[in-house]
């Protein structure tokens, strides 16, 4: 559905690299995340793959079409929401649904069906200005404007950056809902909590990608075993810890420090134990877990 | 706010732009205190020119007044001027001109000499007549003014004034159009739909170009016609025809402008840059031709200049279809231009 071959984008005259040489594809009906921090180059892969900008280097193919060569055909069969709300503030609800519609030569009512579930939440203020809307609504609204004209291609590029934790699980559903369509989706976040909501994943960092997989795969192919580490003093265990020479990694993770060891094995964790209570930690929790995307993603952006 | 306040400017610039200069004030020194002279002091305050500032015996305390800005003329009239002029049938009188304002200095001068001129013969032929009828050849120059009989300069501004404002709504509206889209960011969400460049510009366009055409309505018919009695002599439908073309050069001036910008600010400075050209140098003002070659250049590759010179020919002198040939061909060319390159220069993909 969507196939990148060794895209490469550059800035500032070739001065600031944004992606670099990356390849990868999304098969057909797939959930699939783009996981990386800001500046990662997220933006500018789905630029490039909604026609918007041009690869320095590389050929990348959506739906079979080229996107530099059959840009044309591209714009009618993707539907794209950027990360920042581009939709006319001064129009309402109604009208900018209606607009774009328009645009690409289709009827609200035509592919009702497909934006149902979600214009039916903010069908109360269709009279209201969209500029006037709160986050989470604008959202949705955005994705009513992208998936009108029945795309089958869908680029997400963060749509749920800034959206409160309730509305992001909505639309998260509202997602799922939409790949049972038979969309294609195509998103990108910088929150690793929600990779495991996507059927694969590319975790990129800095142009490059690390890793691509399904979640459950690459939190699998972690190596070493991890740990989870409490006490009641988090601040000074976290210095403890990362001065202590049996430990590989420490990093914080809400209440507890997740932590693996340069040898992992029973006299490790009883030497390192006997070395918190040594250094006054009380009330020591240790427990083995399971890694999260955040570990992997860690570990391999250290690499 | 788009209509109402070129309309406002309409009725109130060419009421200012006028360059009639009235209650210039004259200082006279009169050193004869005789009949002659005063019959020529009447003459001059009766003209409806002037105003007398001061009236006085001493060259220096009129000069106190120039320095003061309290008046803009000297007019000394020399001791036993009666006297001489009878006996000796010439006299000099001394004008001296504060030439800070030039126009008000250039033109009171000028008024005054004509007044002494005309007075110069009155009394030539109260005195020389009888003796010597038809004696002297004299030239006598009559002018008559076409086009505006009375040179009334609203006659001859309000056409100007209106084409350069619809040259502002276009333009200044037109360069914030795109440029809005890109800072709101809706032009990212255009780019990917199925929109063609040219039907995007085209769509950018036609809204301006009605309301531009508009706006010249009311300012034709309504201001120029209630207001000021200006009825164009020449075909309504010639006029419109010119400005339906020029007003598509300006509005693709205004696009080419908005494609090159990134924020509004950026544009409307640069709008505001362009927009003071077009006026200062389009003969709205002051005539092109007398215009240094480098300044007639420029007001050669100025639209606006063309527009003006097409609205005072239609509206005053009534030309035809054959008089401004040329000038539409130059305007369809600057259409082209400014469209043609606007287009270019808007690109979907970076």
């Amino acid at each position: 559905m969507v196939t990148i071959s060794n895209i490469t984008k550059t800035y500032n005259k070739r001065t600031t690299l944004a992606v670099d040489d990356i390849s990868f594809t999304v098969n057909e009906g797939e959930l699939f995340g783009l996981i990386g921090p800001d500046g990662a180059g997220k933006t500018s892969i789905f630029r490039m793959l909604t026609t918007l900008l041009l690869p320095d280097k590389g050929t990348a193919f959506v739906n079979g079409f080229d996107i530099v060569k059959d840009y044309r055909s591209i714009r009618n069969c993707v539907g794209y929401m950027p990360g920042k709300f581009s939709l006319y503030q001064d129009l309402t609800v109604e009208e900018n649904l209606n607009f774009f519609a328009t645009v690409f030569d289709t009827t609200i009512k035509e592919n009702y069906d497909l934006v149902k579930d979600i214009y039916i939440q903010i069908e109360p203020f269709k009279t209201r200005r969209a500029g006037k809307l709160s986050g989470g609504m604008k959202q949705k609204l955005a994705l009513c404007c992208a998936l009108i004209h029945k795309p089958t291609v869908l680029f997400l590029d963060e749509p749920t950056t800034g959206v409160d934790a309730v509305s992001r699980k909505e639309f998260w559903e509202m997602l799922k809902r939409l790949k049972q369509q038979g969309i294609t989706i195509l998103v990108s976040t910088p929150y690793m909590d929600e990779a495991m909501l996507c059927e694969r994943i590319a975790l990129i960092q800095t142009g490059k990608i690390l890793s691509i997989n399904t979640p459950e795969i690459i939190t699998r192919q972690y190596p070493e075993n991890i740990y989870a580490v409490k006490s009641n003093s988090m601040s000074k265990l976290l210095y403890n810890l990362r001065e202590s020479e049996l430990i590989d990694s420490c990093n914080t993770f809400g209440e507890f420090h997740h932590i693996t060891f340069k040898n992992d094995n029973e006299f490790s964790q009883s030497t390192l134990l006997e070395f918190l209570r040594l250094n006054n930690h009380q009330s020591i929790v240790l427990k083995p877990i399971q890694p999260t995307i955040e570990d992997c993603f860690i570990r391999l952006m250290n690499k | 706010m788009i209509l109402v306040l070129p309309i406002i400017q309409l009725l109130v610039m060419p009421l200012a732009a006028d360059y009639e200069v009235k209650n210039i004030n004259i200082s006279i020194v009169d050193n004869d205190h005789s009949p002659l002279s005063q019959q020529l002091i009447s003459k001059i305050t009766a003209s409806g020119y002037f105003r007398l500032a001061d009236y006085g015996n001493s060259f220096k305390n009129a000069f106190k007044q120039i320095e003061t800005d309290k008046s803009d003329l000297i007019l000394e009239i020399p001791q036993n001027f009666e006297r001489n002029l009878v006996r000796e049938n010439h006299q000099k009188l001394f004008i001296a001109v504060n030439a800070i304002n030039g126009t008000k200095a250039n033109l009171g001068g000028a008024y005054l000499t004509m007044i002494i001129a005309n007075f110069n013969s009155d009394i030539r032929l109260d005195w020389t007549a009888p003796q010597r009828f038809n004696a002297i050849p004299t030239i006598q120059i009559v002018s008559s003014n076409w086009y505006n009989t009375f040179l009334n300069y609203q006659i001859f501004m309000v056409p100007g004034i209106l084409a350069f404002l619809v040259t502002m709504v276009g333009a200044y509206m037109c360069s914030l159009n795109i440029v809005k889209e890109k800072e709101v960011g809706t032009i990212e969400q255009i780019n990917v739909t199925p929109i063609k460049k040219h039907h995007f510009i085209l769509g950018k366009l036609i809204p301006f170009w009605l309301i531009g055409m508009f706006v010249f309505t009311i300012g034709l018919f309504i201001v120029g016609r209630l207001i000021y009695g200006i009825i164009p002599l020449g075909s309504i439908a010639l006029l419109y025809s010119y400005l339906s073309v020029y007003l598509i050069a300006l509005l693709g001036f205004g696009l080419l402008l908005s494609t090159y910008s990134e924020t509004q600010q950026q544009a409307m400075s640069v709008a505001f840059f362009f927009m003071m050209i077009f006026l200062l140098m389009s003969g709205l003002f002051t005539s092109v031709d007398s215009m240094p070659e480098w300044a007639n250049i420029i007001a050669r590759i100025n639209p606006v200049t063309y527009f003006i010179e097409v609205m005072r020919m239609l509206v005053l002198k009534g030309s035809s279809f054959s008089d401004i040939k040329n000038h539409f061909l130059i305007m369809i060319a600057f259409a082209i231009f400014f469209n043609g390159w606007a287009i270019l220069n808007y690109k979907k993909t970076s």
